[in-house]
């Protein structure tokens, strides 16, 4: 194994046998959305097929092109793509969470110090329409083309604007909208598959995080030792 | 009252609120032979339902999508960080998370389970003692709850029995018996479980403590050890340490709360009634004021009911109980500028700051494995345990490290050390180092009250049914500030022992308000506290409202000022204690129970 595959596991030598044995069923089940280079490092991967059914093509192009900056694939492990984040956010925007059914949105909306908290009339699902379209026509100003055909760089340039609040699009500032996008984009790779995101529980195999095991009964006081089991899901899929 | 509004059959006792406090009231009336209706704003729940293996293994439903806390869309609160401002909604969950559905947050809490320390409970007289009047900073309200740790100590002995709490005893009846905490008061008992197991990190903070010369001991849970039957013939499990404490109902029963521990026994008795999806919008009166005649609510089908009743015990959760009196025209609102009035005085948080250490990265720390209560923690600088003098403010904070289980996403919010970012590859690498090989130190201090800290109505934002939010206004104090960068540099000490390579002390910032958008504790406290005068308290020493003898209000409301423990083992006694009072005075004399 690569370096690379080494620093991934984050182990000590004597784990590293079975952990490596783990990894590579890892990689067989994700290796429909994502190749790792004789140097380790995750390549970026096509999406699977899917359709969305919230965003439309301009919005989903931008959704796929921002998740693989959010996340990319590295020597660290997959990427935002390989997990199906991008189809973790859409149908997420299908279900009541986007459109703030959790949310307290009784007007009047105003606005105020950052430190108390969101104050805009938009659930995730406007966030999102609104966001895209500013990013999308920000990127056209200053660059002449959509977001989702920029240089790499460039994307990360316009993204860390965003992050910093030095956009604005219409009456969102653009940190809401980042903000909403990251914590998807989280949402989408480390949660459990039956969500649509964390394909082939890669989120979790990089991290190191066991899933549904939820019985560590005997491992408690197992100082030192290495947690032999890799990541299961609620359905039961391992890795 | 509107035109659809039905008047039900009178009961003895209305409870407002299915959490702990009012499964202990319902509990302790049904045993007395009272009728008792319990109504709940949200959802009836079980831990055969919403705790059912594997469908409840999700951090995403669990801690993301807030699958068991309230419905902020319906009511939440507003919030602002002093009286000049105009306070703005609180609109998603974020600094503190209350629960909703039967079981209340007793469903989803960790399951710290402490008493309160003996000087916590007089803190103002015990502070003069020491230091002298002066020593108390202008515009801080310090009081004594009015009840001491003896008269106490038979209560909380109760609740860790019915909750089947882990731990192990210092002093049993003035004897060392333990290992436990040395500034701990002497008990009358030894918990009913021995101490869960320490996790890794917990065991090496132990010996690094143990090394840097402080007392460390383990962390008393509501997450039972061993196999438990309750004094009610309820039956625990073996906690398994999965993680999953804190935004779940346990699926392996051994997390306390009232829907293992209380309400099964409930539910069958004939006296007991508990009705969900009902959100109590007032108490009623008499024409004279001074006395409830029952509750009026809107029931699941939007109908607006009144349930009259010869007792009222409010037990929802801390600032709910807070707007109820408020909405019902109990006991005099708070004036913060003429310091006078007492519903909505006293609001106090909780001064938590947690620090990072990060190990060699040969150590993995497991950080997934975990039990909400569990750990391993020092109080060498809580409550009075050490000389404020030479330090010139009022408080202290336990220390410990309660790994409850760190789930994925959780991780990937948390990130990798300052100045990493918050995306892209420097974030994957920070990240995955992080969560491999980092632990968390948590100072839990306490926070004190002050003149301009305080509930009241909001002017502008009403809830779903058209009732004025709850407005808190609320802001962190120089006296708090100094405390919690006192006890932080303490656990730089602890996290060197650990042979730490890297460390982030997390220290409260002069200048930097309280800020909604982080969760920080859902240990919100005050607004209706308990005391022995009415000028500054909302409920006698016995929970009772001074103004209205047949009320009687449950929960971390009554605190005076903050404390360095979890609420819930104080909040647990307070009922019980109300309960006995109520049992052995109150039903027989209706009246004032202090005057």
């Amino acid at each position: 194994m690569v370096s690379g595959g080494r620093q991934f596991l984050g182990i000590n030598g004597s784990g590293f046998i079975s952990s490596r044995r783990r990894f590579m069923q890892g990689l067989a089940g994700v290796a429909a959305c994502g190749t790792v280079s004789a140097s380790g490092t995750w390549a970026a991967a096509p999406p699977k097929a899917y359709t969305p059914v919230f965003f439309n093509a301009a919005e989903w192009n931008f959704l796929l092109a921002a998740c693989d900056r959010l996340i990319p694939a590295d020597a660290n492990g997959p990427g935002a793509l390989a997990l199906d984040v991008p189809r973790f956010i859409d149908q997420q925007m299908t279900t009541p969470y986007a459109q703030g059914a959790q949310w307290y949105m009784a007007a009047p909306f105003v606005q105020g110090p950052d430190n108390l908290g969101y104050q805009l009339p938009y659930p995730p699902c406007d966030l999102y329409r609104h966001g895209i379209a500013g990013m999308n026509a920000h990127a056209a100003t200053r660059h002449a083309r959509p977001f989702a055909a920029l240089a790499p760089d460039v994307q990360d340039d316009l993204l860390r604007a965003a992050e910093g609040g030095k956009l604005v699009f219409g009456d969102v500032p653009s940190a809401a909208f980042f903000d909403q996008l990251l914590a998807n984009v989280m949402e989408g790779a480390f949660s459990d598959p039956i969500h649509g995101g964390n394909t082939g529980l890669g989120g979790w195999a990089m991290l190191g995080f066991p899933g549904a095991r939820a019985d560590f009964m005997d491992w408690v006081d197992r100082y030192g030792a290495h947690y032999p089991l890799g990541s299961v899901s609620i359905t039961g899929e391992t890795a | 009252m509107s035109d659809d509004s039905r008047r039900l059959k009178p009961v003895d006792v209305v409870v407002v609120g299915g959490g702990w406090a009012g499964s202990i009231m319902a509990k302790e009336m049904t045993e007395a032979g009272r009728t008792v209706v319990m109504l709940e704003r949200g959802p009836d729940r079980s831990t055969a339902g919403e705790g059912a293996y594997p469908a409840s293994i999700d951090e995403l439903e669990g801690n993301f999508r807030y699958k068991l806390f309230q419905d902020l869309s319906k009511n939440t609160v507003t919030i602002r960080n002093n009286a000049s401002q105009t306070a703005l909604p609180y609109r998603r969950m974020a600094a503190f998370l209350p629960g909703e559905g039967v079981g209340g947050a007793g469903l989803h809490w960790s399951g710290v389970h402490f008493r309160m320390p003996p000087d916590d409970l007089r803190l103002r007289s015990r502070v003069i003692e020491k230091y002298g009047a002066k020593f108390i900073p202008e515009g801080m309200n310090l009081q004594d709850y009015g009840v001491t740790y003896e008269e106490l100590e038979p209560f909380f002995d109760k609740a860790e029995k019915v909750f089947g709490t882990s731990g192990e005893a210092y002093k049993v009846n003035g004897q060392v018996v333990g290992q436990g905490n040395v500034f701990a008061p002497s008990r009358s008992d030894h918990f009913p479980l021995p101490p869960l197991k320490d996790v890794y990190t917990a065991h090496l903070f132990r010996k690094a403590a143990e090394e840097v010369g402080f007392h460390p001991y383990s962390l008393p849970a509501a997450n039972a050890s061993q196999q438990y039957t309750n004094p009610y013939g309820v039956q625990m499990g073996p906690c398994n340490f999965c993680g999953y404490c804190s935004g779940y109902a346990c699926y392996m029963y051994s997390k306390a709360s009232p829907n293992v521990n209380i309400l099964p026994v409930l539910r069958r008795h004939p006296l007991f009634e508990l009705r969900a999806n009902c959100h109590v919008l007032r108490v009623e009166r008499d024409s004279t004021g001074t006395r409830a005649t029952g509750v009026t609510y809107t029931d699941a089908d939007g109908k607006v009911v009144t349930q009259p009743a010869e007792m009222v015990i409010l037990t929802a959760f801390q600032f709910h109980n807070v707007r109820l009196m408020l909405l019902s025209g109990i006991g005099k609102p708070y004036d913060p500028v003429r310091n006078e009035g007492v519903v909505g005085r006293n609001f106090v948080y909780q001064n938590v700051t947690t620090s990072v250490v990060w190990l060699d990265p040969k150590v993995e720390t497991n950080q997934y494995i975990g039990a909400g209560g569990g750990g391993v923690a020092f109080d060498d600088f809580n409550s009075e345990n050490f000389d404020h003098g030479p330090l010139g403010f009022v408080g202290g904070s336990p220390v410990w490290v309660n790994q409850a289980g760190v789930k994925a996403i959780a991780a990937a919010h948390s990130g990798g050390p300052p100045g990493t970012p918050r995306w892209g590859s420097a974030w994957k690498a920070g990240m995955i180092d992080t969560y491999r090989h980092s632990l968390r130190i948590d100072a839990h201090g306490a926070n004190m009250a002050y003149r301009d800290v305080y509930l009241d109505l909001d002017p502008t934002w009403k809830d779903a049914y058209g009732q004025p939010l709850l407005r808190m206004t609320f802001d962190w104090k120089d006296n708090d500030i100094r405390m919690n960068r006192y006890v932080v540099d303490k656990i730089g000490n602890v996290a060197k022992a650990m042979g730490a390579r890297n460390v982030h002390l997390t220290r409260r910032e002069f200048g930097k308000p309280f800020d909604t958008r982080q969760y920080q504790t859902t240990h919100l406290g005050g607004g209706a506290v308990m005391g022995t005068d009415p000028q500054t308290s909302a409920l006698n020493r016995y929970m009772q409202s001074w103004d209205v003898h047949n009320v009687f209000v449950i929960g971390a409301n009554a605190f005076p000022q903050g404390t360095g423990y979890n609420p819930t083992g104080m909040v647990a006694a307070l009922a019980y204690w109300a309960a006995h009072h109520i049992r052995t005075t109150y039903l027989a004399h209706p009246g004032p129970l202090a005057g």
